[in-house]
């Protein structure tokens, strides 16, 4: 036998790593300081941190949160740390939170949102969590739109179950026409009975149920909502409608049918060739041109038509690349077991479509979310709106910085738990190699 | 594109062909724009049939497949499959889709449901079979195809001889009265080839009638009653396997033949 031969008689057993691998040294050696480069960019970073820190956390925290306007704030500072420089004044906030969150709505009121909010959670909860809770909740889902905008506004129970029972009546179009004749022709028709009914019938529907039995709660106009709950408004309506709008835009824009097609890449190209703040000057001013004088179509309403199409037409190209994602396979496959178009798209196209635009759709939430601020430059009296009221106010003439950093720390709670919560559902969609 | 030995013995006894007809074309012709893809295409396939459709890359065998579940259209002729004419009348389209199965290359699994779903989804919305039934009968296919214990993985976490032994399992799992494959073990290992093509056969045992694209010679020679061979979109042969090997009329299949079995 040659000198290359060897065998193990003994088997080494498992050591500990060396110490300048684990623990809190061997991390901060890795993470912090692994060569000369890494090293001067950790200390220059550290030293930034340290510099805004230092500048932001005792203007946050060395702050006075009780006076009546801003010069009885100033004395305070002066009396305290002998300068007015590098000291929140909080007391603003604390003196009109509640108008920043609420608008004008009536204060004796505020209960309503709150559990229009509250509800609103509970509506969610089922679909964003669709594997932990039972699906019968979605039935509440369902009625929540409704309810939420019977709480809000208020008024006779009737109007909202008139808007409800559209959709019924437009259901039942449908089905008995498709069964008679295609089903193209049954949407068509289910679509214009739904209309009809909202347009014309159920105004009689609900003056006759409103006389004969008047259930009611305390009307609030429009004009006084306002406030952070009005962002909220606004961004959820936008977001929970659009995104089913966009799907139908995005396959649409896919279909054999040319006039199907066209239409949608023309309402596509068009929406996104505007900026959202001329849609909403034509909700604001122009629409009023084109109504008949005496109408009265709620400028909100008219304000979450326009960003739902905003945002419905960002939904349809983001839901679009998603589709275009999709290999040409799966179609087939589902072809090839006998699904019908609606089926394949409902358990193969979209489900896969839908996971891998999350990303983008979140991102377009987000968007059209923080994009509901723009209402204010139309005239209605969003958290941007009231800023600039209380500013005007003597009181409180000359702040500044308080009002939009609690402006910012609003959206940024919900904007960033949008985009927790998408990054949770990728993890849990993530169905490939574990 | 080797031929793979089979090494077991074939049971014939139920590989019967019958007098009934399962598909009939009829004079068909396809184009890609103005391309002339399938050129006068006439084959009439009866119940109980094993084929092997054997041709070079490019020759419409996987567009002739296609066309017999409508996953493509043809321009001119009939195709009648189990009595019903392919038109575009899309109720006859679903039918017959319901009762042809078809296996692709890629295999096609859903990514997004487990193998079992993967299984029961059309039983369950195509067949309207109730759930629990469609699930029974989904174990029993898997069993057949030897994965039941796969059910509750996702197509990602199987390997392609695995993934396609599924894919042939979701299509049994609606019935059918044919299965089409078109190249079901190119894009698999030589290991994994054999698993599938053992499924195959043990189908062929029970008498399904298949048409198989393919360029397993081994299987067109064990399993095959019939092997025809395409080239530029045309029928140019077919024949028997064993007359179709050893005896080749027409001069591109035996250039085909010489290339694909290197000799
Ligand atoms: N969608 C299409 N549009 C245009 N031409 C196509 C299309 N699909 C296939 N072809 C062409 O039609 C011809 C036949 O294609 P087909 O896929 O049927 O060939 P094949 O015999 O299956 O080849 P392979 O062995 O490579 O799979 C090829 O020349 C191909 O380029
Ligand atoms: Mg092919």
């Amino acid at each position: 036998m040659s000198d290359v031969s060897f065998v193990r008689t003994e088997m080494l057993p498992e050591q500990a790593p060396p110490a300048s691998e684990v623990g809190l040294i061997g991390w901060i050696r890795h993470n912090l300081f692994s060569g000369w480069f890494n090293s001067i960019l950790t200390l220059v970073s550290l030293y930034a941190i340290y510099y805004v820190l230092s500048g932001v956390l005792p203007w946050v925290f060395q702050s006075v949160w009780n006076a009546n306007s801003l010069n009885e704030c100033r004395e305070i500072m002066m009396a305290t740390w002998g300068s007015t420089h590098g000291h929140a004044c909080w007391a603003v906030i604390n003196d009109r939170w509640l108008q920043l969150l609420f608008g004008f709505y009536p204060s004796h009121l505020y209960w309503r949102p709150i559990a229009a909010l509250l509800l609103l959670l509970v509506a969610l909860a089922p679909v964003l969590y669709s594997d932990r809770l039972p699906t019968k909740m979605l039935i509440f889902s369902a009625i929540y739109p409704f309810l939420m905008v019977w709480l809000m506004w208020g008024g006779t129970i009737w109007g909202p179950i008139a808007a409800a029972l559209g959709f019924v009546v437009g259901w039942g179009v449908y089905t008995l026409v498709s069964k008679q004749l295609s089903g193209l022709f049954g949407l068509i028709a289910g679509v214009a009975a739904s209309v009809i009914w909202w347009l014309v019938l159920s105004s009689y529907f609900v003056g006759a149920l409103d006389s004969i039995l008047p259930i009611g709660i305390e009307a609030v106009q429009s004009r006084q909502f306002g406030g952070f709950m009005l962002a909220i408004l606004l961004g959820v309506v936008a977001i929970g409608v659009s995104l089913p709008i966009g799907i139908v835009l995005a396959l649409g824009r896919q279909s054999d049918l040319m006039i199907v097609k066209y239409l949608c890449v023309g309402f596509i190209e068009f929406i996104r060739g505007v900026p959202l703040i001329t849609l909403l000057f034509v909700a604001s001013l122009l629409l009023n041109l084109f109504l008949p004088p005496g109408t009265n179509f709620d400028i909100i309403l008219r304000v979450m038509i326009m960003m739902t199409l905003f945002s419905a037409a960002y939904m349809a190209e983001v839901i679009r690349g998603g589709l275009a994602a999709l290999p040409r396979g799966q179609y087939e496959g589902a072809d090839s077991l006998g699904l019908n178009y609606w089926q394949a798209q409902r358990l193969i196209i979209m489900p896969q479509a839908l996971k891998i635009s999350i990303p983008g759709i979140v991102s377009t939430f987000i968007g059209i979310f923080k994009d509901t601020t723009l209402v204010s430059i139309i005239g209605l009296f969003d958290v941007i709106g009231l800023a600039s009221a209380i500013r005007a106010d003597t009181a409180w003439n000359g702040i500044y910085w308080e009002l939009f950093a609690f402006i910012a720390a609003l959206f940024f709670v919900v904007c960033f738990s949008m985009s927790r919560y998408s990054m949770y559902l990728e993890r849990k969609l993530q169905t490939g190699h574990h | 594109m080797s031929e793979l030995a089979i090494d077991r013995q074939i049971d014939r006894s139920k590989m019967q062909v019958s007098d009934e007809v399962a598909i009939e074309i009829n004079n068909m012709n396809k184009w890609y724009g103005s391309f002339h893809v399938l050129r006068d295409i006439n084959l009439t396939v009866n119940q109980g049939e094993r084929i092997v459709i054997a041709g070079p890359s490019g020759s419409g065998k996987s567009t002739l497949i296609r066309c017999l579940n409508a996953l493509e259209e043809h321009q001119q002729g009939t195709i009648m499959v189990d009595g019903t004419e392919l038109s575009n009348d899309l109720k006859n389209i679903d039918k017959i889709r319901s009762e042809v199965g078809m296996v692709f290359q890629h295999f096609n699994l859903f990514p997004h449901l487990t193998i079992l779903e993967n299984c029961t989804l059309a039983p369950i919305w195509v067949r309207k079979t109730p759930k629990k039934e469609a699930e029974e009968r989904a174990m029993h296919f898997l069993e057949k195809v030897k994965i039941p214990e796969q059910a509750d993985k996702y197509p990602g976490q199987l390997s392609g001889g695995q993934q396609q032994r599924v894919a042939i399992a979701r299509s049994l799992c609606m019935m059918p009265r044919i299965m089409l494959f078109d190249e079901p073990t190119s894009a698999l290992d030589p290991e994994m080839i054999k698993e599938v093509l053992d499924t195959m056969i043990e189908l062929a045992e029970e008498g399904m009638t298949m048409l198989c694209v393919t360029h397993e010679m081994g299987f067109a020679r064990q399993v095959a009653n019939r092997v025809i061979f395409m080239d530029a979109g045309q029928i140019v042969e077919q024949n028997e396997p064993e007359e179709f090997f050893n005896n080749p009329q027409s001069e591109r299949t035996k250039l085909f033949l010489s290339q694909i079995l290197g000799h």
